[in-house]
């Protein structure tokens, strides 16, 4: 029979019951690896459930280092009857099967083509301990101990581990160290070891540091000076909210008066926390609100008055699939559009995409600044797939150099020096005007803020041409955002191509992949990772200087395509979509077929030619 | 509504308060509302109050959603800021701008369209959190800038003015407000500014969520027989608890009252209520007590006034949250940044 051989290179999913106490030590193995010097990318895929209900923990091992899921199972720890079936036939020929074997199953619900390893996870649980929490939970250290066995990772890995989780906790720490034991000794003394698949010391993992987005979009609040948090609970973006509280009770207590230095409220729903996001930015301090796509739709129409009142407020939007239950534990980035126009009335806003949690840091951090200087909302594109897993990635980046950016804020004695006021005047020819905060000055600086019924200078004004001016101002500021936010990122091909290829957010790693493999097979794309909208011209070029796009995401509807034919007047036959929305995070696999087969079609039966010139025009 | 601009220069003789400011100071634009308009009387009681209680116009933020009641805070305080909101969110936006700076006088006015139907939520969630603010609802049963559809304060059996017959149980805004833990609750009728004044100011002074009903009645939709919210109809039944009279700790007492007439509330801050009690037994004092009382009034089919309810050492949101006593907003770099070194260490605990 074959046998999957592979080191430091291979799929491992645990499949669990929800509520078991599964994922801390599935977790616990995926740190163990690291600890090895071998890149990991775990993924969580959990249902709508807190207890009962299956779980998945997949863990892709790879030396290269690369992060996307990769597709298919090398190996099986198959802890849950429910999904047994589903499980097992998943595996790859020639992969592994590792299950408890306490009570017998017929042959029938075994593969003749994989390798099957029984383990009385139940029988040595209970021979060991009586309390049945006790037994759960240890069951799941009994098993990682033996997969470590079985696969090659060091037993001091975990003492090291287990020292840094339980520190001062000497009980914890010794009786999850004995629980590891036994499972190392019996797979030593009882199961065939090593298996085809094998974990070897490495040193590939270097500086990086292992944390989910949300964690960090937080901390990024925190350094990027939020002080209001406003917030209602949704799957999957409430970890943002609450490791903001986290952060903030470690670095935001005034050691001396004991006083906070930041405010939280969870809010009765999406509404309010937009709400009061709003009302803290129009009176100058920096809030965020932390939500995903239902929130986005309730909070539309305070979008649209802060795009037109112009107030700052940050969004950060933790994207997962629609609505109502279940879908929404998976992943997407299918509230492209839905953010990009928010509101009624003509509106458009600032939206940002990181890879990683390393940029969900970074951008929840500019988001504050970009949202200050531009007095608008501004939203973080993050999604569940970077969100709610731990991912590897760059360390965190500071400097104490950086001031915040508060943008336009005009003082009480810019005010009593004479200095023209006009609250919705473009002075400076960027469309950015000037604001005063409530309270600045006896005399000067009030103003009414309304919606868009002004001129100005803020005085109320039913006439055409105020409003006109007004929109082309907002217009003009957008332009001016163009140049602000973080600007694309261009990984050349390694010859010259008339291929391109767009994508952003959580769809890095398994691009990156892809292009490898692509470019070992001979196809060359230069890739364009898109960092913000508004499109920086470097995107326009860039699609100018491409006889074809395609253009990567996750949703069903090529929302980044339609923004891009939308806002850069492209000709739609030239953006290929490469779409992936099932919930799943999207694999270099899943790529790389669909640009192969694109591109092999195309040289059977060209679709057309496109004239150099017309791309030209695009150039400009 | 008029279209002539007010003067600009004041009467050389007018009157001015401890912080130098005359009374036409605290005025705004003309009001666009209907001549006789409830809520104008309003925003005059709002003017006076925040005169006599010196306030510096600049310090108070005033809010508001949307409705013929929203648009006032253009009407009154021009130099102070504004915000004209969402329909019904108001609540939402005031508590965030008072949780960004908690040093100004927060004003949220609103409507009872604006508070008891769209926006019922948010304020019965600012009224749990204890926002620190003067909350008044001008109330006057009827949807204004729509032009008369029933709000949903009008009275069940309460006749619209094309003669249909509302048919819905109302909201009862003071009983919500009450059992929601507002610390300061009163109503009072835009036709009865001597109550009135007071009960802003008492609001004005307080050290938390103070909600005041304001009956105010629609001229244009709704002050005709068989509406329970026209002038006629409230006054014929308005029963007001008690007298308000605000006292700072710096006034003198000049009226004389006759012994076990009055009650004084000292309220957290050391300020003191007055009041002049109007009915025996009535303690405003005690929520509990306070509840059943109006509801057994407003039973008989009377408009319960006054001073309805008071927590003199009512607490607010930024207590129960311990913010910094300096105003979030003020607060740099220096005061918010963990800075590198504390990313240094933090990156160090995130490696495996």
């Amino acid at each position: 029979m074959k046998r999957i051989e592979a080191v430091n290179d291979f799929v491992i999913k645990f499949a669990n019951v929800n509520g078991s106490g599964s994922s801390s030590a599935n977790e616990l193995f995926a740190k163990a690896v690291l600890r090895m010097g071998v890149p990991v990318s775990p993924r969580n895929i959990f249902p709508s459930n807190i207890q009962g209900l299956p779980t998945w923990y997949e863990v892709r091992v790879c030396e290269q280092g690369y992060l996307g899921r990769r597709g298919g199972v090398d190996m099986l720890v198959a802890m849950n009857p429910q999904t047994w079936d589903a499980d097992v036939a998943e595996l790859e020929p020639g992969g592994y099967l590792f299950y408890d074997s306490t009570r017998p199953l017929p042959p029938s619900k075994f593969r003749t083509d994989i390798h099957v390893i029984g383990m009385p996870l139940t029988d040595i649980c209970n021979a060991v301990y009586t309390d049945p929490r006790q037994r759960q939970l240890f069951k799941n250290i009994i098993y990682v101990g033996a997969l470590s066995v079985l696969l090659g990772v060091d037993g001091e890995v975990f003492e090291a581990l287990f020292a840094a989780q339980y520190k001062g906790k000497e009980k914890l720490f010794d009786s999850n160290l004995r629980a590891l034991q036994l499972g190392r000794d019996f797979a030593r003394e009882h199961l065939e070891a090593p298996l085809g698949i094998q974990v070897r010391r490495a040193d590939r993992v270097g500086e990086r540091i292992f944390v989910d987005g949300n964690s960090a979009a937080a901390l990024g609040c925190v350094y990027g000076g939020a002080t209001v948090a406003a917030w209602y609970p949704i799957t999957p973006s409430s970890s943002v909210a609450e490791a903001f509280q986290k952060y903030c009770n470690r670095f935001r207590i005034d050691p001396a008066t004991g006083q906070h230095k930041f405010a939280i409220v969870q809010a009765e729903d999406e509404l309010a926390s937009i709400g009061m996001v709003v009302g803290a930015g129009w009176n100058g301090a920096r809030a965020f609100t932390a939500t995903s796509g239902p929130g986005v739709s309730l909070m539309t129409e305070f979008i649209g008055l802060a795009y037109f009142a112009e107030i700052p407020a940050t969004i950060i939007n933790v994207q997962r699939g629609g609505p109502s239950t279940g879908m929404p534990t998976r992943t997407q980035q299918a509230d492209i559009l839905s953010c990009a126009y928010a509101s009624h009335g003509d509106t458009k806003h600032v939206l940002l995409f990181p890879e990683d949690p390393h940029e969900c840091f970074d951008h929840a951090a500019a988001a504050l600044d970009l949202a200050d200087r531009l007095q608008t909302p501004v939203f973080v594109m993050t999604d569940l797939d970077i969100g709610m897993n731990q991912r590897l990635c760059k360390p965190f980046e500071w400097s104490d150099a950086h001031a915040y950016d508060r943008g336009k804020v005009m003082t009480a004695a810019e005010l009593e020096a004479g200095k023209d006021f006009g609250r919705y005047k473009d002075v400076d020819g960027d469309g950015i005007p000037w604001r005063t905060l409530p309270g600045t000055h006896p005399t000067l600086g009030s103003y009414f803020t309304r919606g868009t019924t002004r001129d100005a200078y803020a005085r109320y004004s039913e006439h055409g041409s105020d409003y006109v001016y007004n929109a082309q101002r907002l217009l003009k500021k957008f332009k001016t955002a163009a140049d602000l936010v973080p600007q694309p990122v261009l990984r050349p091909a390694t010859r010259k191509t008339r291929l391109g290829v767009i994508y952003f957010g959580s769809t890095s790693p398994a691009m990156h992949e892809a292009l490898d493999v692509l470019n070992d097979a001979g196809i060359h794309l230069d890739a364009l990772r898109l960092r913000a909208f508004p499109f920086p011209q470097v995107v326009a070029r860039f699609l100018a200087d491409h006889e074809e796009v395609f253009v990567v995401e996750q949703n069903r509807d090529a929302q980044m395509r339609s923004l891009l034919v939308n806002e850069l007047e492209v000709d739609p036959a030239r953006l290929v979509p490469v779409l992936h929305y099932d919930g799943t995070p999207i694999t270099a696999r899943f790529i790389t077929d669909a640009i192969t087969q694109h591109v092999h079609a195309e040289a059977v039966m060209p679709k057309r030619k496109v004239k150099k010139n017309r791309l030209k025009e695009h150039a400009a | 509504m008029t279209y002539l601009a007010k003067p600009r220069l004041h009467h050389p003789s007018l009157t001015v308060n401890k912080v130098g400011y005359t009374r036409r100071d605290y005025e705004g634009k003309n009001s666009t509302l209907c001549a006789g308009c409830g809520h104008d009387s309003i925003s005059a009681a709002i003017i006076q109050a925040c005169w006599e209680l010196d306030i510096e116009p600049h310090r108070v933020a005033k809010l508001s959603g949307i409705g013929c009641s929203s648009k006032t805070p253009d009407y009154f305080l021009g130099a102070s800021h504004g915000f004209n909101t969402v329909h019904g969110r108001m609540p939402s936006v005031l508590t965030g701008a008072n949780l960004a700076n908690r040093s100004l006088l927060y004003l949220g006015i609103s409507g009872d369209g604006d508070s008891a139907s769209i926006g019922l939520g948010q304020f019965a969630h600012a009224m749990r959190r204890a926002v620190r603010m003067v909350y008044i609802v001008e109330d006057n049963g009827v949807y204004g800038l729509t032009k008369g559809q029933f709000s949903a304060t009008a009275d069940r059996g309460s006749r619209s003015k094309k003669g249909a017959i509302n048919s819905d149980n109302p909201v009862d805004m003071i009983g919500m407000a009450l059992q929601l833990g507002a610390s300061y609750v009163a109503r009072g009728f835009s036709g009865d500014k001597a109550q009135l004044v007071p009960l802003i100011k008492g609001a004005i002074g307080h050290g938390g969520a103070a909600f005041i009903d304001v009956i105010s009645p629609c001229i244009a939709f709704n002050n005709h027989a068989g509406s329970t919210k026209c002038y006629d109809y409230v006054r014929e039944h308005n029963e007001a608890m008690n007298r308000l009279d605000f006292i700072t700790p710096r006034s003198e007492i000049t009226t004389d009252y006759a012994p076990g007439e009055v009650v004084e509330v000292v309220q957290h801050d050391g300020r003191t209520l007055r009041l002049r009690k109007l009915h025996d037994g009535y303690d405003p004092t005690d929520r509990l007590a306070a509840m059943n009382h109006v509801q057994t009034h407003q039973a008989r089919g009377e408009v319960v006034t006054g001073l309805l309810y008071v927590d003199p050492d009512a607490s607010d949101l930024h207590a129960a949250l311990n913010t910094s006593a300096r105003p979030l907003n003020t607060l740099g770099n220096q005061e918010l940044c963990p800075g590198a070194a504390e990313l240094a260490t933090l990156n160090a605990a995130l490696r495996c």
